[in-house]
């Protein structure tokens, strides 16, 4: 028989011996059957002393030892015979622990399911938006024109500072450059040709993925959490042609306007440097852009923006109904559309890029 | 009993999530204009089989009628079906972004050509019933739990649906609020003749609005027992594990 005795105050503040080095140490000098707890002038107690006791009689059970609570006070008895009245979990899921080989399998298969998800939600698009040009699609127009506004509008004074300082960036290292062969004038070339073909889409692109698909997986998402696509889905009212068809065609509507925007901004931006730093004058600068930005040019970078909206608008909304259900699924699911549409933006642009070479366009 | 008397029926349904199984092969019927309570613990699978009945799940295994059709949530017709539901949530559900009159309003412009005006009078008219009248301009955030609740279930019969869903009615609201609330159920199914489905595990509402009541056991993932709760109570062939349930676990030794 070991008699543990506890004195004086055994608060989480005060240090307490290590329990398993104790009893094996005790273990070793001479084996006991049974151990029994005892108090004298235990002044102060709270849970140390509870997970002190318990971590006791865990070890005493393992090595199969007998034990007596003695005159521990009855609210640590009553309090560790709690502790261990909560039955363990009957049907406790058997947690195997998986091999490298069938780590890689079953992320193979997820995203075996995940790509399959993905077509069936863009072929499911597909015939919705031939619905909609038919003008049988389930859409509440007061909607689909707010999202106009905030798709269109609403991001203009932000598209456009930001394409204003893109031009303004180029023309100045193009200036600094081109100065030095006196060929100043060309700036207007590089500006022009930059932002109308690449920089005006690409630059919209990137703001309105961060700005608007993040928009749409976090509200079509909450709308996921609070059970609202589930009380779609409940008045047959279809989520693809109420949700998601109005965003993606908002989205494909205003992008190419919010290009175009860019671009004209862009160019005046890159006019400011040119006109401030070398001796181009602003007449000289656009009959310059003017012959060397041709219509195809324009128009291409105003076609990849539309494309581009339709890659945002379909991302967004397909994270946000694949939202799980509580508040941090939100925050994935914004998150994962903002990286995804960037993404595929720059994909489908590198793509843009080589066959508009092969085109000669 | 003929078939008509029948509103819905479930056949051999299975319900599961991957690989595990939520509810294994449930045979069960509702009949035209009863209240039809599912009971049993928490994650027995109760708001699980609401799920599947509205068509939100698909069943693993087994079918659902509704008057003797076969119910298949990805087929054509299933959103005719869908239209004769009305489903309140848990939370409410309402959508966010629109005005309560606006909310109760969308079922309506969807699926029926009345005027503007019309469906302005129907939305004030149903709002009142349960009485929210001139509340209808207020967004969802700006009511309490029980309003949304009320909310939602003025969206709910919009369309004077035949079937009624209710998941978990009283939850998160306070006795009197959960006893107004039952109330609400028992005039409007007898108002609308509409058939109730209710999910619940609050006993008070059991024995009050219940017509039969369903008891899902989570272990044996079975349907225990079928019938009106105030007899289950203290019919001795019924499973010990309902008549504990239905008295909240103070049962005596002998009848365990």
């Amino acid at each position: 028989m070991l008699v543990l005795v506890f004195s004086n105050s055994w608060t989480l503040e005060a240090e307490r011996p290590n329990v398993v080095d104790l009893l094996h140490a005790e273990m070793e000098k001479q084996r006991f059957d049974c151990l029994r707890f005892e108090v004298d002038q235990l002044d102060r107690w709270d849970t140390a002393l509870l997970i002190f006791v318990r971590s006791v009689c865990v070890w005493l059970e393992d090595a199969k030892v007998n034990y007596q609570f003695g005159d521990l006070p009855s609210g640590v008895q009553n309090m560790i015979q709690l502790s261990q009245a909560v039955p363990e979990l009957k049907h406790r899921k058997a947690v195997k622990p998986s091999g490298f080989l069938s780590h890689i399998g079953d992320d193979a298969v997820d995203a075996y399911y995940g790509l399959d998800n993905y077509f069936s939600f863009i072929g499911q698009l597909v015939v919705d938006l031939f619905q909609f040009l038919r003008g049988k699609a389930q859409i509440r127009w007061q909607d689909f024109l707010y999202l106009l506004q905030s798709t269109g509008p609403k991001a203009l004074m932000i598209v456009s500072l930001l394409s204003f300082l893109t031009g303004l960036i180029i023309a100045f290292i193009g200036v600094i450059q081109l100065q030095k062969f006196a060929a100043d004038i060309y700036v207007a070339d590089l500006v022009g040709l930059a932002v109308t073909r690449e920089l005006g889409a690409v630059m919209v692109g990137v703001i309105m993925a961060g700005r608007t698909g993040a928009a749409f997986a976090a509200q079509i998402g909450s709308m996921q959490v609070n059970e609202e696509v589930d009380a779609l889905t409940s008045f047959g009212i279809s989520p693809m042609q109420f949700l998601v068809v109005p965003r993606v065609i908002a989205l494909v509507l205003m992008m190419p306007l919010l290009c175009a925007c860019a671009d004209f901004v862009g160019i005046l931006g890159g006019m400011v440097v040119a006109v401030a730093i070398s001796d181009v004058s602003m007449v000289q600068y656009f009959n310059q852009v003017e012959a060397a930005v041709g219509l195809n040019d324009l128009l291409a970078g105003i076609f990849k923006s539309a494309i581009f909206g339709s890659i945002i608008a379909v991302a967004g909304c397909y994270r946000g109904l694949n939202c799980g259900r509580d508040a941090t699924a939100v925050g994935q699911a914004a998150t994962s559309a903002v990286v995804t549409s960037i993404t595929w933006i720059v994909i489908a642009d590198a793509i843009f890029a080589v066959s508009f070479h092969l085109l000669g366009i | 009993m003929s078939a008509t008397d029948i509103m819905i029926k479930a056949e051999k349904l299975t319900m599961r999530y991957g690989d595990y199984t939520v509810m294994e092969s449930l045979d069960f019927q509702v009949r035209r204009g009863e209240v039809k309570v599912i009971m049993g613990g928490s994650g027995c699978g109760k708001s699980t089989l609401l799920k599947h009945l509205i068509g939100l799940e698909r069943a693993a295994a087994g079918n659902i009628y509704y008057g003797g059709q076969v119910f298949d949530p990805d087929s054509k017709d299933s959103d005719v079906m869908r239209r004769q539901f009305g489903v309140l949530f848990q939370g409410g559900a309402l959508w966010s972004s629109m005005s309560v009159a606006e909310n109760v309003a969308l079922p309506l412009e969807e699926y029926t050509d009345l005027k503007p005006a019309e469906i302005r009078e129907i939305v004030e008219f149903k709002l009142s019933l349960v009485g929210l009248g001139g509340f209808g301009h207020r967004f969802p955030s700006e009511l309490s739990g029980g309003m949304r609740k009320r909310a939602g279930l003025a969206r709910a019969i919009a369309l004077d649906p035949e079937i009624l869903f209710f998941d978990e009615p009283s939850a998160g609201l306070d006795p009197l609020s959960s006893r107004r609330l039952d109330d609400l159920i028992l005039e409007l199914r007898d108002a609308l003749g509409a058939t109730v489905v209710v999910v619940t595990h609050e006993l008070a509402s059991i024995f009050a609005i219940a017509d039969r009541a369903l008891f899902l056991d989570a272990e044996t993932k079975r349907a225990l027992c079928d019938g009106n709760p105030n007899d289950l109570i203290d019919d001795m062939n019924v499973d010990p594990k309902v008549r504990h349930f239905l008295k909240r676990g103070e049962t005596d030794e002998k009848s365990m």
